[in-house]
């Protein structure tokens, strides 16, 4: 059942015009955030109302203009559109409070353009949750890189420039691929509405010219995604602000990669196309490696928001990974993924600003004994950290659960040991931190100063910590409930496919 | 001999006009003072006059001016290409005008229409 | 209403005698030339929209207008389409909006240099139009030149370095002139007409022959020398670079899209694309255009004055005119018409802003733009648009005109187009991305001001609102691209494509 219905460019527009606002009323902070706050909240209440309809199985659209003769500038929200536009508007709220502290105390340059370029970016990534065709979501994955990249530059200073270069580098290629790809896609089937199942078949084009178009468009999505060895940027782009690295690099552009990748493979080509042409499983075993390969370089990295920055490239492919295997589960626990390491990451994330904030700490080396005066701070962080390693009772280990059934489903129990590899690993480069906070002594002969908390960062934190603990223990008790979402998106994407699986 | 012979006759003067043109363009490229660049430019637009000239001909015909009692068309020449080529040469002539306002400016400028000269002074 | 039917003739005419009168009236009074100009600018604006719709009304393929009711072949006749309309408006369009422009550097002229700028300026407009609109070889010829010379003109007016661009361009123009008009020699030879549609019809017989492929390169050359095609384009840097810097927006957006647009007519409406010589002088031309393409981001790349960079930026943009052109496709042919016009209105933008960067701080080294977006916020609003547009951001218009030529490359399948088409993207991106972070990130700015900032916006308001217009354009062409697409430029798609 379709219906149209402008909400979703109305939770767009109301992004885009909070960065207008943003930017016309630099000289009043406080009106200033107030537009950021207002739109977050706005942004989210407009994605929740679509949420009930769309777990009834109505699916909302609206053409906004046409971009071409056919192809329309066309936001449609089904299922895996839903997960991920609830994700970012659910998570907007949180970061914005906790930018709004990270940012003043701080003392950050530059305030205007950096809430700005965050709205901006919002909007976008809500029009890649919602995009109903390639072109649009083209389009919006654009504009993303464009305004993301103020951010990145946000300190200004000689690192931030060589991070910004590299950031652009890596994110214009992988457009361009993804053009390309899209180009292709459009001449030989003639459509670019995505489509739950895939609209490409064996009959359109010769299985190499289908490959290659694979190999484009999936490079471009691995490239945000951070899939080894396209990882480069993600690590770079830590110069950034830390709400920023949290929300950006966390969860709405390194999820959009992800997000792409899921769309290509399950909206585009379809698991039996891809079944057939026998080419996701490159993208497997690109991500297995990325996932045991980051884990490793993760236990190396010293700089908090490094080693956070190579977990995430982890935690991403686990997505790829999930949906390079084609099965039911698989993409079910990919999408459920998608959510639970957006609010497990973030929480880290803001941790790690915390920290800087307070203590002007960047190293791990140097955080003995933080926890006893952090308690709440690095309490989450113990949360989010043990989520991260598949905990029971933290949504990580919902996710994960999915995905290695969604493995035995494949008949690929090895991944299975992967998975269970890399949780080890996650614990081995997470708990450090956390037993280092708490179990260890505040250096005697170096006391450290601490500077005022601040609560408009330690509720954000705090909110997205027992979210993570509320949906491990009951994964459908939120509103936009992203498990039946996720279990709508992924029997949409298998279903009329009988082979490949057993159950 | 024959041979020659038919193409001078069918090919000759287009051979000449092409020798004049590209006489014209290879003074531009190579002469060193850009006054001398200037005359290759009209030499090079007057070959392409002449080839106008040229192929409004025709054997017998006369010039296209209505004479009392002859209202033939075939006994004149074609006018057409006569009259276009009236435009060309009040063009060329615009254009070497402007050319040669610009030279003068050059020399006030740099001294000399010499190109090595020229260059010398003008990346300095 | 019966003057709406001569609209036609109104889009050359109105600049044409005004430019002429412009010199008496300045005579008069100093500025008054100048304003008589700008007003018939406005009325060839006003005929070229009113020609559109009546074009477009008409629901036939295109409007034919004859000189002195003569009727063609005998006749000379405008023959206005649906692109020719779209064209001339654009040429108007930001005829009228530059002129604005043009005026503050023109402050302390006398009245000879104002009225004559002015007289060029229109002039410039006429010969751009009439190679527009005009349905007759010979004809496009006279307004081939009156350009050429107005251009030369205003080229010079630039200050001393510009004397040598503009001999230079002089020379190199009139050898394309000369070629132009053998090719039409051998046309008229061959067909007894200079009508194009006439000539369209006649030529057929002669498709194979040597001399139709004499033609056919004289009009390669003498456009692509026009239109500053790799590597005919020699001439075009120090043109664009040393140009009066009121007349550089629209000299760089229309002169060199005007003679690409006249190709574009011969190749596809009069010549015809399915024969063997017009199939080779495709491959020629896809190759010229390739090789512009790489060599000019490349050389780009190279420079550090801003106007020279976007000089051999254009010699890119011009290629990718040429590959559209090349592709030979429906595609290809919708990809180039509209970068052309979007093109058209990305450059002229970037050459205001880096005029009004002169202007005011007499600085031209791209390098030393540091903290522009403070002093100068319409400019850089207007710049990071226009640097959007050349990388092919949607939804700003250089997007979608990428987007037609990848979707020809791939209905050609010729592949190569695509993987030049991404590559020159990123070339794109680098050169242009550091103008931005030269804007925005350098903090010591190293400016120092000539002419106060008269307004809060850093520069005159007849300067800063035809660059945020332009600006504006990029975005609204980008968005309005379908509507554009679908009522204009495939209405007047050439029939050969449609076979």
């Amino acid at each position: 059942m379709t219906e149209i219905d402008p909400r979703p460019f109305l939770a767009i527009g109301t992004a885009f015009l909070a960065a207008l606002l943003v930017s016309v009323s630099h000289k009043y902070p406080n009106v200033r955030e107030m537009w950021s706050t207002v739109a977050s909240v706005i942004m989210f209440g407009l994605v929740i109302s679509m949420a009930g309809g769309v777990l009834d199985g109505v699916t909302y659209e609206y053409t906004l203009f046409y971009l071409t003769d056919t192809i329309g500038l066309t936001m449609r929200v089904d299922p895996a559109g839903m997960i991920f536009a609830a994700l970012a508007a659910l998570l907007w709220m949180p970061i914005n409070f906790y930018s709004i502290g990270y940012m003043r105390n701080n003392h950050e340059a530059m305030q205007t353009g950096y809430f700005a370029a965050f709205a901006l970016c919002m909007g976008s990534t809500m029009g890649i949750a919602m995009a109903s065709n390639l072109l649009t979501f083209f389009i919006f994955y654009e504009i993303l890189t464009i305004s993301s990249y103020p951010l990145v530059l946000h300190e200004r200073d000689q690192e931030a420039l060589l991070a910004s270069r590299k950031y652009l580098a890596y994110t214009l290629v992988s457009g361009q691929l993804f053009l390309a790809g899209t180009v292709g896609v459009y001449c030989i089937s003639g459509t670019m509405d995505f489509r739950a199942g895939g609209f490409l078949s064996l009959d359109m084009a010769s299985p190499w010219v289908l490959q290659l178009l694979f190999v484009l468009m999936i490079m471009a999505g691995s490239v945000k995604a951070a899939v080894m060895p396209l990882h480069g940027w993600l690590p770079a782009a830590m110069v950034a602000p830390t709400p920023v690295s949290a929300l950006l690099h966390a969860v709405a552009v390194v999820k959009t990669g992800a997000f792409a990748v899921l769309r290509v493979l399950g909206f585009v080509f379809g698991p039996k196309l891809l079944s057939q042409l026998g080419i996701a499983d490159v993208l497997a075993w690109a991500a297995v490696i990325t996932i045991i390969a980051s884990s490793f370089i993760a236990l190396r990295q010293d700089n908090l928001k490094r080693r956070l920055a190579f977990s995430t490239i982890g935690q991403l492919s686990y997505i790829v990974l999930g949906g390079a295997l084609l099965t039911p589960l698989a993409f079910k626990g990919a999408y459920l993924h998608l959510v639970a390491h957006a609010v497990m990451k973030i929480t880290l994330f803001m941790c790690a600003g915390c920290i800087i904030v307070r203590t002007h700490l960047h190293n791990i080396s140097e955080m003995n004994g933080i926890g006893h005066k952090m308690p709440v701070t690095m309490g989450a962080f113990a949360v989010a950290s043990l989520g991260i390693a598949g905990t029971p009772f933290i949504i990580g280990f919902i996710s994960k659960w999915n995905l290695a059934m969604g493995a035995i489903q494949a008949g690929k129990p090895l991944f299975v040991a992967v998975w269970v590899a890399s949780a080890l690993l996650a614990m081995a480069y997470l708990m450090p931190v956390v037993r280092m906070a708490f179990f260890r002594p505040e250096p005697v002969n170096d006391p450290r100063r601490y500077g005022l908390i601040s609560y408009c960062m330690l509720i954000p934190i705090c909110f997205t910590a027992i979210l993570a603990v509320l949906l491990g223990v009951n994964p459908e008790l939120f509103p936009p409930d992203f498990y039946r979402l996720a279990e709508m998106a992924s029997s949409a994407i298998t279903a009329g496919w009988g082979g490949g699986w057993s159950d | 001999m024959d041979a020659l012979n038919e193409f001078l006759a069918r090919r000759g003067i287009y051979t000449l006009v092409m020798i004049l043109f590209f006489l014209g363009v290879y003074g531009m490229v190579l002469a060193k003072n850009y006054l001398k660049k200037l005359m290759a430019m009209n030499v090079m637009q007057v070959a392409v006059i002449f080839f106008y000239l040229c192929f409004a001909q025709k054997e017998g015909g006369m010039i296209p001016i209505l004479v009392p009692g002859n209202v033939d068309p075939a006994s004149y020449i074609n006018p057409l290409p006569h009259a276009l080529m009236l435009t060309a040469i009040v063009v060329s002539m615009g254009t070497t005008g402007v050319a040669i306002a610009l030279l003068m400016r050059i020399k006030e400028i740099y001294g000399s229409v010499e190109e090595r000269e020229v260059l010398r002074r003008a990346s300095k | 209403m019966s003057l709406a039917l001569h609209s036609p003739v109104f889009i050359v005419l109105l600049p044409l005698s005004a430019s002429l009168l412009c010199l008496a009236f300045s005579r008069i009074h100093r500025k008054l030339g100048a304003y008589v100009v700008q007003l018939a600018l406005f009325g060839a604006l006003i005929s070229s929209l009113v020609t559109m719709r009546h074009v477009l009304a008409e629901g036939t393929k295109s409007v034919h207008y004859w000189m002195g009711n003569w009727a063609p072949p005998i006749g000379i006749e405008f023959v206005v389409d649906p692109l020719n309309t779209a064209v001339a408006c654009m040429i108007t369009f930001l005829a009228f909006v530059i002129s604005f422009y043009s005026k503050p550097f023109l402050e302390n002229e006398d009245w000879l240099h104002y009225g004559g700028y002015f007289t060029l300026y229109g002039l410039l407009t006429v010969g751009l139009c009439g190679m527009t609109v005009t349905g007759d070889v010979f004809n496009m010829y006279v307004y081939l030149e009156i350009m050429s010379l107005s251009g030369y003109g205003l080229i010079a007016l630039g200050g001393h370095k510009s004397m040598l661009a503009a001999f230079r361009y002089l020379l190199v123009g009139t050898i394309g002139a000369s070629l132009y008009l053998i090719g039409i020699g051998y046309l008229y030879a061959m067909t007894g007409s200079l009508n194009m549609a006439d000539i369209s019809e006649r030529i057929q017989p002669f498709v194979n022959t040597p001399l139709f492929a004499f033609v056919v390169a004289c009009f390669l050359i003498a456009f692509g020398i026009k239109m500053a095609l790799f590597p005919l384009h020699g001439w075009q840097p120090d043109s664009y670079t040393f140009s009066h810097p009121g007349a550089a927006g629209f000299i760089s957006g229309c002169m060199s899209k005007v003679p690409a647009y006249a190709m574009l007519r011969y190749f596809f409406y009069v010549f015809g694309i399915h024969n063997t010589v017009m199939g080779a002088l495709m491959n020629v031309l896809g190759i010229m255009g390739i090789c512009g393409i790489l060599i000019g981001s490349v050389m780009a790349l190279a420079q550090y004055d801003f106007r020279r960079m976007l000089a051999y930026s254009s010699v890119a943009q011009l290629g990718y005119i040429a590959v559209g052109m090349a592709m030979g496709n429906i595609y290809g042919f919708i990809g180039a018409v509209l970068h052309l016009i979007n093109h058209a209105f990305m450059k002229s933008s970037l050459f205001l802003v880096v005029g009004g960067i002169a202007y005011r701080f007499g600085e031209v080294n791209l390098y030393r733009l540091g903290g522009l977006n403070k002093k100068m916020p319409v400019s850089s609003i207007a710049t990071v648009l226009a640097v959007l547009s050349m990388i092919g951001i949607p939804p700003t218009c250089g997007f979608f005109s990428k987007w037609y030529l990848m979707l020809g490359a791939f209905e050609g399948q010729q592949y190569i187009f695509i993987a030049v088409l991404v590559v020159s993207s990123l070339l794109n991106a680098i050169y242009y991305v550091r103008i931005v972070e030269q804007m925005f990130v350098q903090r010591e700015a190293s400016l120092t001001e000539i002419h106060d900032p008269e307004t809060k916006l850093g520069m005159p308001l007849s300067m800063v609102i035809p660059i945020g217009v332009t600006g504006l354009a990029i975005l609204i062409l980008g968005i309005y691209s379908s509507s554009l697409v679908t009522n204009i430029v495939e209405v007047g798609l050439p029939e050969v494509l449609l076979k």
